[in-house]
């Protein structure tokens, strides 16, 4: 009877120490979490200014400048990116979603896209360097687009096909019951009705290839000046924020912080669109 | 007390075997699956009907909707070619360092004839071993994952069994957007943050405690404390364990997700049955949770495996990018991904280049394999769940 007792007793124990190591455990995750987060927010916010937006950068020793050529040229890298990427990779999720379903062949397109996702972003700078910049014998920006295109493709197709899983089945019947051909279905019908989380989707991905710093290192390689030329070295937020943090200047570790704010709030943007998007249910007025 | 479930009945109940009757339209299946299983974060259409089938083929535009769906396949192949492509290109451009190293560049090493120091990595006289790299990237990543898989697997058990409703939303908001970070921005946290934390704070104690002679004496047969030992040599803040703290709090965000999700799909009656026969809820989550998602768990502990041995930038900036092998997590290294960052651009020789683009295509082998592993064991436990992007 005793030992029973004792015994229950230890079960309590166990119970109540094991709900306070997940509770600790939750408490250390999100405190350095948290500590990052606002590290970054002040020290970003209290270096950003109008300049950052503006100027290009200045020559080594002297203060003031800024990125406006990296924002630039990011902004053509990811545009690169996206003609390139997107298409096929919204073109994969229709054929996932809408005509191989179930098929052996889809399963393992998929697979592969899950696998693709995985593959470190270095190893797509290595490919997009040898694809494009060996031929070329030149850096260029239109070598890093390819090499964030590659990254593209496997997350928009996923997207898509679930995008596209949720339109109900009734409305592509419907579409087809009145003579509409499958293509026209497939394309004025399910995806319009999907869009907004395809868009987003889309959205999801251009975020994280933004912040791809990796396999930009030796496509696009980076550039001091200013440069939209496609077949020129290009400058990009992410490089230049991995150059100034490893440069000995304190006004260059500013703009590092700055352009890290820049580049987390495009970030968070998109995350908190997505699951705006998400839970409102994006086919509330399809279905 | 012990359940065995096969592994079979750990997926949620498909929407059409949830509501009656099978003659119902799929969209009023769909609508009231939803109202029913109410965990379901959407609708998932089943298979092609049998409606839509027959309209198809009723269809009088064979010829464009062959061509479409072509296209389409076209674009979903592209998936194919690229991993193919990449894998030639690698192939390709690493067969200078192949056939000069051949297989020993993975293991072996020269060493200096005068000072009997190993040379791993000498651009000067053409001679790259590869094997400091591997050791780099095998030990930050065990560091990582020490360090990475209980806290993910607590903040998974808080979030599924014990969290408030009112705080589920935000902490899974949070997780995912930790996940969306860049790498480079963790990298300028570690670099300005955690290294001067880790030099100033936390190094020492764990120097105090490794190397005092009391330690010494206890454990020195096991060649891991004292001066040789894991916390030896110089702190300089960067390093080994500086890579591996940072990686750690990198895939921790991964890890706790898929677990979570993993945890979700265990059947809502395993729980209610264990606790029926009067377990404590930490009984439950044990016998019921763990034991029926471990195999899910062990997948999402291998796809953080697989994202922190290709992880790049932020170890780049931290590990302080030596080629040596030391037993002390507080010297510095490299990693496979770090060194090709530091090299690639400034590479003196092409012998250079190919031996790094060969620890590239090593490193693409590698991660195609852990995560092909992981995805199986994830998808084992959650098929049936609607397919997610992680």
């Amino acid at each position: 009877m005793r030992s029973n007792k004792m015994h229950d007793r230890m079960r309590t124990v166990a119970d109540g120490a094991a709900t306070g190591l997940a509770v600790l455990a939750t408490i250390l995750v999100v405190a350095p979490l948290i500590a990052v987060f606002v590290y970054l927010i002040y020290k970003g916010a209290s270096s950003l200014n109008v300049d950052f937006f503006t100027k290009i950068p200045k020559p080594v020793g002297e203060s003031g400048g800024g990125m406006a050529n990296s924002i630039v040229g990011s902004a053509v890298l990811l545009s690169i990116a996206s003609v390139l990427g997107i298409p096929l990779g919204i073109g994969g999720g229709i054929y996932l979603a809408e005509f191989g379903r179930g098929t052996r062949l889809a399963n393992a397109i998929r697979f592969t896209a899950d696998v693709l996702n995985g593959v470190p972003s270095i190893v797509m700078g290595i490919a997009a360097y040898s694809l494009v910049v060996v031929p070329m014998k030149h850096f260029s920006a239109f070598a890093g687009g390819v090499a964030l295109a590659i990254m593209m493709v496997p997350t928009v197709t996923r997207t898509t096909e679930e995008m596209l899983l949720m339109v109900p089945n009734s409305i592509r019947e419907a579409a087809l019951g009145l003579g509409v051909p499958n293509w026209r279905s497939v394309l004025s019908i399910t995806l319009k009705t999907a869009s907004p989380g395809v868009i987003t989707g889309c959205m999801l991905a251009f975020a994280r290839v933004a912040g791809e710093t990796a396999p930009l290192l030796f496509t696009a390689l980076g550039n001091q000046f200013w440069s939209v030329n496609m077949n020129r070295e290009i400058a990009a937020l992410p490089l230049q924020i991995y150059i100034y943090a490893l440069s000995p200047y304190d006004d260059q570790h500013r703009l590092a912080w700055a352009g890290a704010l820049v580049l987390i709030v495009l970030i968070v943007l998109a995350v908190s669109l997505v699951r705006y998007v998400a839970s409102r249910g994006i086919l509330k007025g399809a279905s | 007390m012990k359940v065995t479930a096969p592994l079979s009945d750990i997926r949620i109940r498909k929407p059409e075997t949830i509501s009656a009757p099978a003659a119902v339209t799929p969209a009023n299946t769909q609508g009231e699956a939803n109202k029913v299983a109410g965990e379901f974060r959407q609708p998932v259409s089943p298979e092609v009907s049998e409606v839509r089938r027959f309209l198809i083929g009723r269809g009088n535009s064979a010829i464009a909707d062959r061509a479409f769906g072509g296209v389409m396949l076209a674009c979903a192949a592209s998936i194919f070619g690229i991993v193919l492509l990449i894998a030639v290109e690698l192939v390709k451009q690493s067969q200078l360092s192949w056939h000069k190293f051949g297989l020993p560049f993975f293991y072996k090493f020269n060493v200096d004839p005068d000072t009997k120091v190993p040379l791993f990595w000498d651009p000067v006289n053409g001679s790259f071993f590869a094997l400091p790299f591997i050791y780099g990237t095998l030990i930050t990543s065990l560091v990582a994952l020490l360090i990475a898989v209980p806290l993910a697997i607590g903040v998974a058990i808080f979030l599924t069994e014990m969290c408030p409703r009112f705080l589920r939303g935000p902490l899974s908001f949070f997780t995912e957007l930790l996940a969306a970070i860049p790498s480079v921005v963790y990298g300028l946290w570690a670099f300005f943050v955690l290294v001067p934390l880790l030099r100033l704070h936390i190094n020492p104690i764990l120097m105090q405690i490794f190397n005092n002679p009391a330690t010494v004496k206890l454990f020195g047969w096991t060649g891991l404390v004292g001066e040789d030992g894991l916390f030896g040599g110089v702190n300089l803040g960067l390093g080994l364990l500086a890579a591996g703290v940072i990686l750690s709090i990198m895939i921790l965000p991964i890890i706790a997700s898929l677990t979570r999700e993993v945890m979700t799909a265990v059947p809502h009656s395993q729980r209610e049955a264990v606790l029926a026969l009067g377990a404590t809820r930490w009984e439950m989550i044990r016998v019921a949770v763990l034991r029926n998602a471990r195999i899910g768990i062990v997948g999402s502990i291998i796809l953080g495996l697989g994202r922190a041995l290709g992880e790049t930038m932020a170890v780049a900036m931290v590990i302080g990018n030596t080629a040596q092998i030391s037993r002390s997590l507080l010297s510095t290294g490299h990693s496979m991904a770090s060194v090709i960052a530091n090299e690639f651009s400034e590479a003196t020789s092409d012998l250079h280049r190919s031996a790094l683009i060969e620890i590239g295509l090593a490193l693409f082998v590698v991660t195609i394999l852990v995560n092909g592993l992981a995805r199986l064991l994830v998808w084992a436990v959650t098929r049936g769940t609607p397919a997610r992007v992680a």
